[in-house]
């Protein structure tokens, strides 16, 4: 079971509280989550990455175990704690005023 | 009795608040959707009920709610709770994208140099005056979409960005966005947009060819003052039975135009500024509007710090001030493109927000104005409801 943290725009969206449970049925990777995550909360399609490009938005970090991986592949495998639920995924609106 | 639904947009939710026909006492709701910019919220004609809103963020993009009992409650179209839980499958939640049809091509950018087309928001949405599923939306940069069903998904008019003179359409101050779209009542396939700041343009086949209607305008502050476009058209407005005589406030100069925008002539008259950005017309008299003067383009605010409507009974060039209500000194608010509408009661009700978040109402036609609301965030738009 992984865990997924959204910033709080993020949660009202998709109307849930608290952080996000989900299962991921492939390799672990930023995209396999977000994947994961657009499938449940469709209304959240379009506001991590882009619909076509799948690019992540310029504003929108995503951080595990303390590090940013804003910057890494979508594709490259993620820590095992994040595939056991024990750190969450944290998905977070830059700091930019506002 | 008949009731009156005020949809306001802000900085940071939507509100709706509501009265009965006598329009004194009002009860506001909100906010919704907390803490996003709502650019604008409108209802369908054929069915009130049926309401779209803009919402926007810098981090998170452009989100479209839709309600469909009045603004009770909201869902993004095709990803609601029940959609979820169907057997078939997740729904696609496209509601949100805003795909420019083919290569989207460039404009020209504030150094004169071109720059690619890049969706930022809806500025506005229109919804038909036909069919509640149908519903334009008017975008930065520049483009019109349009929904056939009920802002599941959406399609690029494209036409209109492919113009010839698109390369020569350059953002304004608040970014290069489609903010106006009139539907002709009378010849179904005739639009009217407005951009800033390319100009006013117009289709009569629905959509598939436009023509630049900005003969007329004259704008000091672009290379050729005369040029078909470039100039920042801040609103446009018309009267539902008079469909082609078009009332304009530009950057500078009020505007008017009798031949649905073929050629324009100022009406800017006696204003005190001519400078401003909303405009309307009153719901029973076709000659009469309604503008808000601005003291100019680096000064937001009314002149001489007093906020006053001015209305025109001759469809413009000799204006009245309206300040009976309104602060009469230190106000040093503005009144938004979006930011200001009309009911179709008797007498009619004119209603427009600030940026200091007040709401003002007059149910008079103007003669006596009262605040619904005082302290909302900066209004962006507000749009009325006339319910039976």
């Amino acid at each position: 079971m992984i865990r997924v943290v959204l910033p709080p725009h993020l949660r009202t969206l998709a109307r849930v509280d608290g952080d996000v449970e989900l299962d991921v049925n492939a390799t672990v990777t930023q995209r396999s989550i977000l994947d994961e995550l657009e499938a449940r909360y469709p209304m959240l399609r379009g506001t991590m990455r882009d619909h076509v490009t799948q690019l992540r938005r310029p504003l929108v970090r995503f951080f595990v175990c303390g590090e940013d991986l804003s910057h890494e592949s979508p594709d490259a495998p993620l820590p095992e704690t994040i595939a056991k639920g024990s750190e969450p995924f944290v998905i977070i609106g830059a700091i930019a005023g506002g | 009795m008949s009731k009156v639904r005020v949809l306001v947009g802000t900085r940071k939710g939507a509100f709706i608040l509501t009265a009965d026909g006598a329009r004194k006492r009002w009860k506001v709701s909100g906010p919704h959707f907390a803490g996003w910019e709502i650019y604008h919220v409108k209802g369908s004609p054929v069915d009130p009920n049926r309401i779209y809103a803009s919402q926007t963020s810098g981090w998170f993009g452009q989100i479209i709610q839709r309600s469909d009992d009045g603004g009770k409650t909201w869902n993004t179209p095709g990803s609601n709770p029940e959609e979820l839980k169907s057997v078939e499958g997740n729904p696609k939640g496209e509601s949100n994208k805003f795909v420019y049809d083919g290569v989207p091509g460039t404009h020209q950018w504030y150094d004169g140099t071109q720059h690619p087309w890049e969706f930022k928001r809806v500025w506005h949405l229109e919804p038909s005056l036909h069919d509640p599923e149908h519903v334009y939306a008017g975008v930065e940069d520049a483009a019109l979409f349009e929904s056939r069903d009920g802002g599941e998904s959406w399609k690029e008019l494209s036409g209109l960005r492919k113009h010839d003179t698109g390369p020569k359409w350059q953002p304004g101050a608040g970014g290069m966005c489609l903010h106006t779209i009139l539907l002709d009542p009378q010849e179904r396939q005739r639009i009217f947009v407005a951009i800033s700041a390319a100009g006013s343009l117009r289709t009569d086949d629905g959509g598939t060819t436009w023509k630049p209607i900005n003969h007329g305008l004259h704008s000091q502050y672009i290379p050729d003052p005369n040029a078909e476009v470039g100039h920042c058209v801040h609103r446009v407005a018309m009267h539902a039975s008079r469909p082609n005589t078009l009332f304009m406030q530009k950057h500078w100069d009020v505007m008017r135009s009798d031949d649905s925008g073929d050629s324009w002539r100022e009406v800017s008259g006696n204003l005190p500024s001519d400078f401003g950005f909303p405009i309307d017309v009153h719901a029973h008299e076709p000659d009469t509007i309604y503008v808000v003067p601005i003291k100019s383009d680096s000064e937001h605010y009314p002149p001489s710090s007093r906020l006053r409507v001015y209305r025109s009974r001759a469809g413009g060039n000799e204006w009245e001030a309206l300040t009976k209500g309104l602060p009469q000194r230190n106000c040093y608010v503005n009144v938004l493109r979006d930011a200001m509408s009309v009911d179709s009661l008797e007498p009619c009700g004119i209603y427009f927000g600030t940026t200091g978040g007040q709401v003002y109402a007059s149910p008079d036609a103007g003669d006596n104005w009262k605040p619904i609301v005082r302290d909302l965030p900066a209004v962006l738009s507000v749009e009325v409801q006339t319910l039976p």
